[in-house]
């Protein structure tokens, strides 16, 4: 029987009931009396000289506030970076200026040159127009290995050139991979793309600065992951405002994909402006605005070898990898291609050598940063294309060659730097064998013979490592700061409680899940349990959601909130029925005392806590509300196998993903239907990304792919109807929930099965296809099948 | 958007009149030129709705048995009301875009547009269809003019499509991923007297016919007819969605489909 209530239940998600509804409550909804309205004017141009940005005209436009540009900013910090590589050199990245609004140059199209506000929004658009501006053009740089030729032209003209960093991993290991591949028995070898992704949360980015004079306190309203370290990155670094003048409010926010994670140049300008002019100021993106400002995804291109004995067993692995930085360092961008990465590179395998070289490059192009896996995808695409590769090359089956170089013993440290606490790669494979009727296939692949259709199978495995992450250790690894969680419970005198997280909901559920953990504990109903995020007003110190890691971290700081709440509880509660502490046990909301009839209700303990009459005023204070900060003690790492089953016509590339499985170890979960959604979604990214997305610039840098009419996102019916599973469950090791997080295994679990699958397709087909690059449209897979 | 002063005649000739002003402009289901005002690449002084121009709308047959099409019908209301007299159009108006854009968006908008990729021109082409304006009838043939150019003069109505019902016909229109608009569209219609063939979506010179194609189908009506023909990729766009021997490929596939279905 499934549970109806608590861990383990498909609890139905409150929050739906005003996001369907309509009354979801999200920062375009919120306007603060007085407010004027900011349109920034941007860089259409992908990398020029500003020779001139003359406001004088705009500024006497009808209802222009004011006109500000990059000089404006002159005394104000650029936006920072938060993460710190070091190359394999040991010397630090190359870590360019990125002004609020741009100086002396515009290196993207889309950077923005000046901010007008004015009373409506169209006012400033309009007078944006009237803004004179000179640029002298400068050849872009857009092809990474271009961009590192010797005498190309430097998106940032004070550095030595356009290598952010030259990163080798592990380095000392280097020699040995090389040795190993002198001595392979086979080496298979494949070059290919990881395309730029656009991350197109449903909701665009809108920023509403406030200031109160009379307190001269500032307030940021943003379409944000975590408020808290958008409060301390432009506090701290970009503005000047200590944190307790500074609140920052991300309420209900339509989706992030990591894209919503980062801290932005018009955040910055409305909490500045806001004070400039004491009027609030508002910024909402439009979509075409979206495109060029948010950051993108992705893009790597890649070389991988994998070395392989006489026997089929892997002895090493090594790649070369460039990764697109754009034209700025956007928050998070150098951990992604490094340390979210390099160290995946092993994925499920016993692999004992592994050395991974990254190339970060500067190019006038957007800046690149975390979206959905971040880096995860990249890693666990490239070594389970090159596996299937090798399965094909040495005539062996792909499933066969992978269970053989599974690790398959835990803990296990892998060559690159981090250490596995559980898994079970079998299981997931086996799992996965029994949702799809591998021994069907020939059946199947004869049926869509008849229809002229060439079919294929795809499998693939991954493993990711999310719940980031311990704070000693991203310390070392660059990171500039702490990723634990923290959370506040708070009891009221009736009983019911409020859950105040730093985790940020926006579309994970949080408000239903947490609620299930915590009433799960006490034995009461979720409905009891309230869940309060995304104001750093009223929430304690938090680090945010990505990396898959509300659960894990921020749940466990609500567990251990929890615990205390339950500890002094019970202190009460023996001080009520005059029994000793430890003698106590709470149960289904009753406390009782061991071997007694004795108990008292939940709510009498609370009430006490609050109504202290008969309370050991000694030795405990009243009140019930505890705070707890977790820092875990390693990442998660989830894992699983993934089977696609695609249709190709031949006549005009076109693929049809039949059915698509999904067996994962997400060790415990707590509410099935959510991570169901999850993987759900995830999926939907990750086929979006084999078949059908990307973004795509000209040699000038022009975005060719800049709305919808030609950046190709998934719909309902790009997509089969899913199989998933999640009962392969070796639960975590080191967090007190035994969770490991669901949020983004779909998006970095499928594109290798798909493409898999269609390069299986051709190949039973006939056609001698060893790679196609994503995202495979009709006409690339047409390509590859006509040479 | 630019601001702009909106006019809605009950009329034709009402609206003809509101077109003579300055810088004035048709609005039809606006699926094409709001969105084009929104990023302020049109700024029409003047917008004149066709909206409610009863006149213009809905679908009948006259005394030659042509399906006659209001200019101001929606896409929606084409697929339904075509589905027995030419079901070929009926299905080519009922895969337009999405739903929203069906019931806004309309044949003489789309007709006028001429969008290189849309679907209507093809079916007006491959029809021999009469597009009939406020003071003209215009033959499919000298219509369409290239890449979002037509015959029609500034300020012209269209204000009825007369189409030929062929003895059997189809449309097959491979979707551009992103746009779902056609990546290559074709339509074939057969007649008592020939067959048509209007591609859509492959060529730079916009919507036109395959006459060798015709010729060949004309004689034997089949599948294999298309066989030994070849499309030469000289012309045909090329972009991120398709190279132009990719276009040329799927007029031939889809052209032998159309054909397939049709007979
Ligand atoms: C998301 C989306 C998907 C779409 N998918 C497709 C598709 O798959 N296939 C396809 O063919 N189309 C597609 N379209 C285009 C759609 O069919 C539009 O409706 C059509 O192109 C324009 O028609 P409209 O009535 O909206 O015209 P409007 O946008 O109002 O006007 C377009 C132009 O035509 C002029 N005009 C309008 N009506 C008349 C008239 N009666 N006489 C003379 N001039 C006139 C206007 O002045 C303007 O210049 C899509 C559009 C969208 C937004």
């Amino acid at each position: 029987m499934p549970k109806d209530h608590g861990i383990g239940a498909s609890s139905k998600r409150r929050e739906d009931v005003r996001f369907l509804t309509g009354n979801g409550n999200y920062t375009d909804d919120i306007n603060v009396a007085g407010q004027a309205y900011v349109h920034f004017l941007r860089s259409d141009v992908a990398h020029g000289r500003l020779t001139k940005v003359d406001t004088s005209a705009a500024a006497e436009m009808p209802g222009v506030i004011r006109v500000f540009t990059g000089a404006d900013f002159e005394g104000v910090g650029g936006l920072p970076c938060g993460w710190q590589v070091t190359d394999k050199h040991g010397n630090p990245m190359q870590e360019p200026a990125h002004p609020v609004l741009a100086q002396g140059k515009v290196r993207h199209v889309g950077d923005p040159i000046a901010a007008i506000v004015a009373e409506t929004p169209a006012q400033a658009r309009n007078a944006a127009e009237a803004i004179e501006i000179d640029i002298e053009d400068l050849p872009a740089v857009i092809d990474m290995k271009a961009a590192l030729q010797e005498g190309a032209p430097k998106v940032h003209d004070d550095l030595d050139n356009n290598l952010c960093y030259d990163w080798g991993f592990v380095e000392e290991n280097k020699g040995a991979v090389d040795e190993a591949f002198s001595k392979a028995a086979h080496v298979t070898t494949l070059e290919l793309v990881n395309q730029r992704l656009v991350a197109n949360p449903m909701e665009p980015r809108v920023a509403v600065g406030d200031f109160n004079r009379s307190t001269g306190d500032s307030t940021l309203y943003t379409t944000s992951q975590n408020p808290h370290v958008i409060r301390l990155l432009m506090g701290a670094f970009v503005l000047g405002i200590p944190e307790h003048k500074l609140r920052v409010v991300a309420p209900d926010v339509g989706g992030g994909f990591g894209s919503k994670i980062f801290h932005y140049a018009e955040e910055a300008f409305c909490t500045f402006a806001a004070k400039a002019l004491a009027r609030p100021v508002k910024w909402t993106s439009s979509r075409s605005e979206a495109f060029i400002s948010d950051a993108h995804g992705r893009d790597h291109v890649t070389k991988i070898e994998l070395a392989l004995d006489a026997d089929n067993n892997f002895t090493a692995l090594r790649t070369e990898t460039y990764a697109n930085m754009g034209a700025y360092l956007s928050t998070f961008a150098p951990s992604v291609p490094t340390w979210l990465h390099g160290t995946l590179m092993a994925g499920n395998y016993k692999t004992p050598l592994i050395y991974v070289n990254v190339k970060a490059v500067f190019t006038n192009t957007v800046p690149v940063d975390a979206y959905r896996g971040a880096g995860r995808p990249e890693a666990t695409y490239q070594l389970e294309r090159v596996v299937d590769k090798a399965a094909r090359e040495l005539g062996v089956d792909p499933i066969a060659l992978r269970r053989q170089n599974f690790i398959t013993e835990f803990p296990y440290a892998t060559p690159v730097a981090v250490e596995y606490d559980t898994g079970d790669y079998n299981a997931t494979m086996d799992k996965l064998l029994e949702m799809v009727d591998r021994d069907g296939f020939d059946a199947r692949a004869a049926e869509s013979a008849k229809s002229g259709k060439l079919r294929g199978f795809g499998v693939n495995t991954y493993i990711e490592a999310c719940g980031i992450a311990p704070s000693a250790l991203v310390g070392q690894l660059g990171a500039r700061a702490g990723l634990y969680e923290s959370a506040t419970v708070r009891v009221n005198a009736t009983g019911g409680l409020v859950v105040m997280t730093g985790s940020h909901s926006h579309g994970q559920g949080h408000e239903t899940a947490f609620p299930q953990v915590v009433a799960d504990m006490i034995g009461i109903p979720e409905d009891m349990v309230e869940v309060v995020h995304g104001d750093t007003a009223n929430t304690p110190m938090g680090m945010g959601t990505y990396g898959s890691r509300s659960l894990a971290v921020g749940g466990s700081a609500i567990v251990r909130a929890t615990e205390k709440i339950i500890n002094k509880a019970k202190k009460i509660a023996a001080h009520l029925m005059e029994a000793s502490e430890g003698d106590i046990e709470l149960k289904d909301g009753q406390f009782t005392v061991a071997g007694t009839d004795k108990s008292v209700a939940w709510g009498d303990v609370t009430l006490a806590a609050y109504v202290p009459h008969n309370y050991p005023l000694e030795e405990l204070e009243p009140g019930l509300e505890e705070t707890a900060f977790y820092d875990p003690a390693n990442f998660t790492y989830p894992a699983g196998a993934y089977a696609c089953e695609v249709e190709v016509d031949p006549d005009t590339g076109k693929v049809e993903i039949c059915s698509f499985a999904a067996a994962d170890d997400f060790g415990n979960v707590v509410n099935p239907m959510i991570v169901e959604g999850q993987v759900h979604g995830g999926l939907a990214q990750g086929i979006g990304q084999a078949l059908l997305e990307g973004a795509v610039y000209d040699s000038d840098g022009q975005l060719l792919t800049a709305s919808y009419m030609d950046y190709a996102m998934p719909r309902a019916d790009d997509v089969p109807s899913f199989q998933v599973d999640h009962s392969c469950s070796t639960p975590c090791t080191h967090n007190p929930l035994g969770v490991k997080g669901c949020g983004e295994a779909g998006a970095i679990g499928s594109p290798p099965a798909v493409v898999n699958a269609v390069v299986d397709a051709l190949n039973r087909g006939g056609h001698n296809v060893t790679h196609i690059d994503m995202p495979l449209s009709p006409s690339r897979v047409w390509s590859a099948m006509n040479g | 958007m630019y601001e702009f002063e909106f006019k809605r005649p009950g009329s034709v000739a009402e609206a003809v009149a509101a077109l003579g002003s300055e810088e004035a402009q048709i609005l039809g289901g606006g699926q094409t030129l709001l969105p084009t005002m929104k990023q302020r690449l049109a700024a029409p002084a003047v917008l004149v709705s066709l909206g409610g121009i009863g006149e213009i709308k809905g679908v009948c047959t006259d005394d030659a048995g042509r399906v006659c099409v209001g200019g101001g019908t929606p896409h929606a209301v084409v697929a339904v009301e075509t589905a027995d007299s030419y079901p070929a159009l009926s299905h080519l108006a009922g895969h337009i875009g999405d739903p929203a854009v069906r019931n806004r968006g309309t044949i003489g908008g789309s007709l006028a547009n001429n969008d290189p990729a849309a679907c209507y021109p093809a079916a007006v082409l491959g029809s021999g269809a009469t597009v009939v304006t406020n003071n003209r009838e215009i033959a499919a043939d000298d219509f369409f003019d290239g890449m979002f150019t037509t015959a029609l003069e500034d300020g012209e109505i269209i204000t009825e499509v007369k189409f030929p019902v062929p003895q059997a016909a189809n449309y097959q229109k491979f979707l551009q991923p992103a746009s779902r608009f056609a990546l290559t569209g074709v339509f074939v219609a057969k007649f008592a007297d020939g067959v048509r063939v209007a591609v859509t979506g492959a060529s730079e010179e916009g919507v036109h016919r395959w006459t060798a194609a015709e010729e060949a189908l004309s004689a034997n009506f089949s599948p294999d007819a298309i066989d030994g023909l070849s499309v030469s990729a000289d012309g045909m766009i090329s972009d991120m969605h398709g190279s132009a021997a990719y276009r040329a490929n799927l007029v031939k596939v889809l052209t032998k489909r159309a054909v397939a279905a049709a007979s």
